[in-house]
């Protein structure tokens, strides 16, 4: 009764969680972005489902507000076929006492086959696939890493520029609290581009370069020939804590606008993960400008989280339920 | 009281040099002597195949009584130092309420007399409720038996108070024990500044929140000639100044903690809170570096900063967890295996540092088997093979750095005032 599922299993994929991109491999990279083209083809479906993931129990828990990543996994979950259920602290037990790792047990308790995970502090994820036997899947982690955010950017540069390698991307804001900047780039360099992160000296952590990339203070000359720019929310509250002088010199010295624009490569893509602050450190003619793509992001996003929890949930069962 | 002949150890004794394999007699809660004679009458305690050690001496510990009694207590504390070769520790005063009046200090040492394991050397607030303002009544507290001043974590932020703080300890010769972290610079870090902090987007407490600290400290007690001891020294820089403090002749001294020494920053990468403490753990060569500085002198203590806590406040987020790690049951045969038995430090040296250099910093008469002195014994197994198993602990407290680790040596029977208080029967 439902389209047939496009998907042929891929061999090559072997982990039950996704805890962040530094620990995959070029390929595995690549198989979550080929995977994720094919499940883009689904979104064009008058029918927008598969029953990949049926009788699936996929949790959303978010121990830290979220509104794009949250939505763009349900629905991934939903097209998948799979029951999604929602987990937010404030109505959880989170705050009651009770750790995150009984919260986590009992949850689990109720059979859960896939938890995806969004927490203030960096770790979470690997300390539940540690304690659970669900998979676990990141949706960021403090500052250390949003590896579907970072899997959905290189799907959209590689969408739109038919290649990672050899492709010089610049990463400007705060990158010391950023983990879709850390998702970026081992994901990006793994994949052999020339990653340059830009920002403040205060908001550019130590031994970035040890990363593999390189570091400017100068946005123009950052930028200049770049083939990607992607942009990175800046916090309010870091120029409480000292981090930068004020909105208004940050927006000067850092934010990229329509005059800044002029002097980058014409197919430069503009990204950024959301949510934006126009006139912050992107200008609205650039946010809803030619060059900028960040609606494509959203887009792909979808089509990265399908592949990633089709991923997870492993090809065994899969098959099972298709002979049944 | 019994009369004890431990028969047939290899004796090292720092304070005088000794080393050889012979008899020591106990008496009367004394050290008789030392030498080949093996008179009747006493109860023997087999020391053949190995080491006669004085009373190891642990000088940073927290034993969280009063305040945090389900993490440990004075009696649980005293019990799990003996168990891992401790005749001594002391005990820091940040508790709650802090030990930072005269009455406090004597019910330290009046619990620690109760439960009859370790002898519990208190360490006094320097300031009235370790909160860096005004001076604690450091005279009276020497009194109840403080043997030295700290406000512990609570580094002493305010310059002229650290300053009279040295002048007044140094009239009672007592000496000022420093945290060095400027709490501006290490802000709301939780691990070391650094590459690992990059990679796992935890906020790190740069090496320079102590160096500042160390390098102040130091002056201040080169202007003040009191006595300042840096505590777990944590970084390159740190053991440098003072390594060039002492050249100098100004009295400081300072300490390492096993942790510090064996582990390094990239053990966070499984995000266990079980490495988090502060100082935090550095770089492979700030270890590299602090090892050098134990062979060379320049860290005259080994000590745990055995820091309790619960597994509800510990076993939780890394960021959200409480900084520290105990270490009573787990230093001696880390020591053992990690810096003798790596050749860090020969075995003399190791002793020396668990005995005899604390009693000196703190001033108290312990760590050495001289005829009279006190009898504080440690014989040590240095071939057992042990695997470090938490749940056995007699501490209360899990929080273990070093768990499932197979380790070789460790105590076997421990003395304390001439009696039996770990160990023995074999």
């Amino acid at each position: 009764m439902r389209p047939e599922i496009p998907i042929e299993p891929k061999p090559g994929w072997n982990r039950r969680h996704l805890l962040g991109l530094e620990e995959l491999s070029a390929d595995e990279i690549t198989l979550i972005l080929d995977t994720a083209r094919s499940f883009k083809e689904v979104s064009t479906r008058d029918i927008k489902k598969v029953p990949a993931l049926r009788g699936k129990v996929i949790v959303n828990m978010f121990v830290e507000p979220s509104t794009r990543t949250k939505t763009s996994f349900s629905l991934a979950a939903k097209r998948l076929s799979a029951d999604t259920v929602d987990f937010s602290p404030s109505t959880s037990s989170l705050s009651k006492g009770e750790t995150l790792k009984d919260t986590a047990r009992n949850i689990e308790a109720m059979g859960v086959d896939i938890v995806i995970v969004r927490h203030w502090a960096p770790g979470v994820p690997l300390m539940l696939s540690n304690v659970l036997k669900a998979s676990i899947i990141n949706a960021g982690d403090g500052a250390h890493e949003h590896p579907t955010q970072g899997l959905l950017d290189i799907f959209t540069i590689r969408e739109l520029k038919g290649r990672i390698r050899g492709l010089k991307v610049v990463i400007l804001g705060d990158i010391t609290h950023s983990r879709v900047a850390r998702s970026n780039i081992w994901g990006l360099t793994k994949l052999g581009a020339h990653v340059t992160v830009c920002g403040p000296a205060t908001l550019v952590p130590p031994f970035i370069e040890d990363l593999g990339v390189k570091v400017s203070h100068n946005v123009d000359e950052a930028i200049a020939d770049a083939d990607v720019i992607n942009l990175l929310r800046i916090q309010m509250e870091r120029q409480k804590a000292n981090l930068f002088p004020s909105v208004r010199e940050y927006s000067r010295i850092f934010g990229i606008d329509g005059e800044r624009m002029k002097r980058t490569r014409k197919d430069v893509l503009i990204m950024h993960p959301g949510p934006i602050n126009r006139g912050v450190e992107i200008a609205p003619d650039v946010a809803d400008g030619e060059q900028s793509v960040i609606l494509k992001q959203v887009t792909n996003g979808l089509a990265v989280r399908m592949a990633v929890l089709f991923l997870v949930a492993g090809v065994k069962e899969l098959e099972g339920e298709e002979r049944a | 009281m019994s009369s004890y002949l431990i028969m047939g150890g290899r004796v090292i004794d720092p304070a005088s040099g000794f080393d050889a394999v012979t008899n020591v007699l106990i008496e009367d809660g004394k050290v008789k002597t030392l030498g080949s004679a093996s008179p009747r009458g006493y109860q023997v305690i087999d020391a053949r195949g190995k080491v006669v050690a004085p009373g190891l001496i642990d000088m940073h510990t927290h034993l969280r009584e009063p305040g945090k009694e389900d993490e440990e207590t004075i009696a649980s504390g005293a019990a799990a130092a003996v168990a891992g070769g401790f005749a001594s520790v002391a005990s820091m005063p940040n508790t709650d309420p802090p030990i930072d009046n005269e009455a406090m200090v004597e019910f330290i040492y009046l619990q620690a007399k109760r439960c009859g394991k370790a002898n519990v050397f208190a360490i006094a607030a320097a300031t009235k409720g370790r909160k860096g303002e005004e001076l604690s009544e450091i005279g009276q507290l020497v009194r109840g038996g403080a043997v030295a001043f700290s406000d512990d974590g609570n580094s002493i932020a305010n310059a002229d108070v650290m300053r009279r703080v040295l002048q007044y300890a140094g009239m009672f010769d007592k000496a000022v024990i420093s945290h060095c972290e400027d709490r501006n610079l290490s802000r709301d870090g939780v691990m070391n500044e650094g590459y690992m902090s990059t990679v796992l987007g935890l906020p790190g407490m740069p090496a320079i929140a102590e160096e500042t600290m160390v390098h102040r400290d130091i002056m201040l007690a080169a202007a003040t000639g009191s006595k300042v001891h840096i505590a777990h020294v944590s970084t390159a820089v740190s053991v440098e100044l003072v390594r060039r403090a002492k050249e100098k002749g100004i009295r400081v001294t300072t300490e390492a903690t096993p942790h510090h020494l064996v582990l390094d920053e990239t053990a966070l990468r499984t995000f266990d809170p079980n490495f988090k403490m502060s100082p935090p753990l550095r770089t492979k060569k700030d270890v590299e570096a602090l090892r050098r500085g134990l062979t060379d002198g320049t860290i005259d203590a080994i000590a745990s900063d055995h820091a309790p806590h619960s597994s509800e406040e510990k076993d939780v987020e890394f960021s959200a967890a409480p900084f520290g790690v105990i270490g009573l049951e787990t230093t001696l045969p880390i020591v053992l295996t990690e810096l003798v038995g790596k050749n860090v430090l020969s075995l003399n040296e190791a002793v020396a540092r668990l005995t005899l250099n604390p009693a000196r910093i703190l001033g108290i008469p312990r760590g050495t088997l001289s005829a009279g002195a006190v009898a504080d014994v440690t014989v040590i197994d240095l071939d057992k093979e042990i695997e470090i198993d938490p749940s056995r602990f007699i501490s209360k407290s899990r929080n273990c750095p070093f768990a499932g680790r197979k380790l070789r040596g460790c105590a076997t029977v421990v003395l304390v005032g001439g009696r039996i208080v770990s160990g023995g029967n074999g």
